[in-house]
């Protein structure tokens, strides 16, 4: 290993799958031959030049990369503090950064001669970006969304149907993203011969957490030198942020940066209600423990016995009881600091975002943004602050405007 | 030698195949549970399956999933679950318990608190279904150092290459899950059975014991006939679930171990 790599965080997983003490392959049996063959088939496309080269090309033709990297100068004016960058993950195909993921996967999903797809989905968003990878390379997709999602999030819904995709609504539990994911690995588990699990976070059994960390990365990767484009050679974020459900648009931006220590590094949990004992919320690394759950050990919401708790947010796509493995390894050694915004304080900045940009954020991203606007205003001017608007907002016009109290009907 | 080897011993002496019986502890509720799980020896349970209800049972179908969600819903916690095998210790010393379920609630007692609380409970063996033996050191390994048998499942995409490293570190018996997919799902036929239960022996003097999709006294013989035991679960748990007096939910039971040992 040569010198510099030795005290870098880009080195995880290990053979086991594990950073630090999270992560693992905590499965069936019955997945286990098939996660080892996934495992290798991505050690090796890893490293073979195709394989990225058909990325690449479907990168910028078909998704439309590099997104901008763009300087929010009324939103900067406004907090009068920090320089505020947005990286325009929204501007994707199909509106969000899961389709970044979703191409690698299908791609090796091709390879791998499987020929349907699952996928869970919270938003939405995972689920219409794999159905229009689907679509593109005529495989049949099943997606998982909790009955209670299909009911918030109704446009996606269609917008799956349209793309050919089947849309099963799960009962299950609350009927959320947890349990879209406990349904999708009941079906995996049915069809492990002829079915690819196409999982939309940095979650799950290895290699899972560091295969959709690597397909997001390309994010984070395009920010180091657009950044330099725009503030000079060299110049790197002095903080980055980012929402976290499972963590893949934060991972995303994040891993590019983890070995250079003037970046601050901020992940935004999704605090509903509020971080209380109440639970009324999902922020896993503020308000849960290590747990064992979906095949991989991380901070989870659960009660004193072990039981999985249900999470609360306004935004269906932070919906979730735990979060990546990776992330909470960077919680614990410190490398990345973990912070909780309310419903309330997301949708202030939907508004703000909305107004003063012209940019109607989904709202994950919003909850980063409302972070930003807690900390730029102490930030001097000459610091970069690089946050992920990492989906765009029109999914969720509705539930924004129920909240406000405006009737669309 | 544990609970679970006497009693393969004492049924190969017998000629007899084992019949395993699956019940989620605390379903519908902790005393009516408690009073099924008493009858079960008399039934003609070989082997006990106790279910730690979980919310998230990833490997389970709707069946044994909802049998989870009434456990919780009344009050079952993971000590209720081990005083049930305590209580039921004080007139049974020889019926092994086997708890089944997934790792999170052990991994949140603590693994050593929980291996040491079992045992005291006269808990036999564990099946956890979230630890393949890639995780072998999390659970599988302290449970053995702590007496207690660790059982593996085996599957039909457990190929010959893999299936040494299923083996290694198994006790008690082999479980082997007779199709791809959970619990109370599709049938499981003798004919795609036996060749994989042959595969397995010729790699362990273990017993070979089956279940998923086992639904019947018929099955029970049938799968019996080419196997060291069946496991039966959704099917009795369906029949609490229907709301049966304990009285016939055994007399259910009996007539599955019935198939079970005629084989």
């Amino acid at each position: 290993m040569p010198d510099d790599l030795i005290n870098s965080y880009k080195t995880g997983p290990d053979e086991n799958g594990r950073f630090g003490d999270f992560g693992g392959r905590f499965v069936s049996e019955t997945l286990m031959p098939l996660i080892l063959r996934l495992e290798a088939e991505y050690e090796k496309a890893k490293t073979d030049q195709s394989f990225w080269d058909e990325m690449d090309d479907l990168w910028t033709h078909y998704v439309g990369r590099p997104s901008p990297l763009y300087h929010a100068e009324r939103l900067s004016e406004h907090l009068g503090g920090a320089k505020i960058y947005m990286k325009r993950d929204e501007l994707n195909h199909t509106g969000a950064h899961k389709i970044n993921n979703v191409l690698g996967q299908i791609i090796l999903a091709r390879r791998m001669g499987k020929t349907r797809i699952i996928a869970e989905t919270g938003a939405g968003q995972h689920g219409v970006a794999t159905a229009t990878v689907c679509a593109k390379f005529g495989l049949k997709c099943v997606v998982y969304m909790g009955a209670h999602d299909v009911e918030r999030q109704k446009p996606n819904v269609f917008r799956m149907r349209l793309l050919g995709a089947e849309v099963v609504p799960v009962t299950s539990g609350r009927g959320t993203l947890k349990d879209a994911m406990n349904d999708a690995l009941r079906d995996w588990v049915t069809n492990v011969r002829d079915t690819f699990y196409c999982i939309g976070t940095v979650a799950g059994p290895h290699p899972y957490p560091a295969m959709v960390r690597d397909f997001q990365a390309i994010i984070g990767k395009e920010v180091r030198w657009q950044l330099a484009e725009q503030e000079g050679e060299g110049r790197l974020p002095d903080t980055v942020v980012a929402a976290i459900g499972g963590g893949s648009n934060a991972m995303g931006l994040f891993f590019p940066f983890l070995d250079d220590p003037e970046v601050k590094i901020i992940g935004v949990e999704a605090g509903g209600k509020g971080v209380n004992e109440k639970m009324e919320h999902c922020a896993s690394l503020t308000g849960g423990r290590p747990g064992v759950l979906h095949g991989n050990r991380t901070y989870l919401l659960q009660d004193d016995d072990g039981q999985i708790l249900e999470g609360f947010s306004i935004s269906a796509g932070l919906d979730y009881p735990g979060i990546g493995p990776e992330h909470a390894w960077l919680h614990d050694i410190g490398r990345a600091e973990y912070v909780s915004i309310t419903d309330k304080e997301a949708l202030g900045a939907f508004q703000l975002s909305c107004a003063l940009e012209g940019i109607i954020p989904a709202l994950e991203p919003s909850h980063a943004l409302a972070h930003v606007m807690k900390i730029a205003p102490d930030l001097p001017k000459d610091h970069i602050i690089v946050m992920n608007m990492c989906g765009r907002g029109d999914k969720d016009i509705f539930a924004v405007a129920q909240h406000l109290g405006f009737d669309m009907a | 030698m544990t609970r679970i080897d006497a009693k393969f011993a004492d049924l190969k002496a017998k000629g007899k195949k084992a019949f395993v019986a699956y019940v989620m502890a605390g379903d519908p509720d902790y005393d009516t549970s408690l009073e099924i799980v008493k009858g079960l020896p008399a039934a003609g349970v070989d082997i006990i399956e106790l279910g730690m209800p979980f919310t998230d049972p990833m490997a389970d179908g709707p069946t044994i999933q909802l049998a989870g969600q009434r456990a919780l819903e009344a009050g079952q916690t993971l000590d209720k679950t081990l005083a049930m095998a305590r209580i039921f210790r004080e007139t049974d010393d020889t019926t092994p318990i086997v708890m089944m379920g997934y790792y999170n609630p052990i991994y949140s007692r603590g693994v050593d608190t929980f291996l040491s609380q079992a045992k005291e409970a006269g808990i036999d063996g564990l099946i956890v279904v979230d630890l393949p033996p890639e995780e072998d050191s999390e659970l599988c390994l302290p449970a053995q150092a702590a007496g207690l048998n660790f059982i593996r499942l085996a599957t039909p995409t457990t190929d010959d290459e893999r299936l040494p490293r299923v083996l290694q570190n198994t006790s008690g018996f082999v479980y082997y899950v007779s199709i791809t997919g959970i619990t109370g799902s599709a049938e499981a036929q003798a004919t795609d059975v036996g060749p994989e239960v042959a595969r397995i022996k010729a790699g362990t003097d273990l017993p070979v014991v089956v279940g998923f999709g086992i639904k019947t006294p018929e099955q029970a013989r049938s799968i019996g006939s080419v196997a060291d035991g069946a496991v039966v679960g959704s099917a009795i748990v369906s029949q609490i679930a229907a709301g049966k007096p304990v009285a016939e939910v055994l007399d259910f039971v009996a007539a599955l171990a019935q198939g079970a040992h005629s084989a």
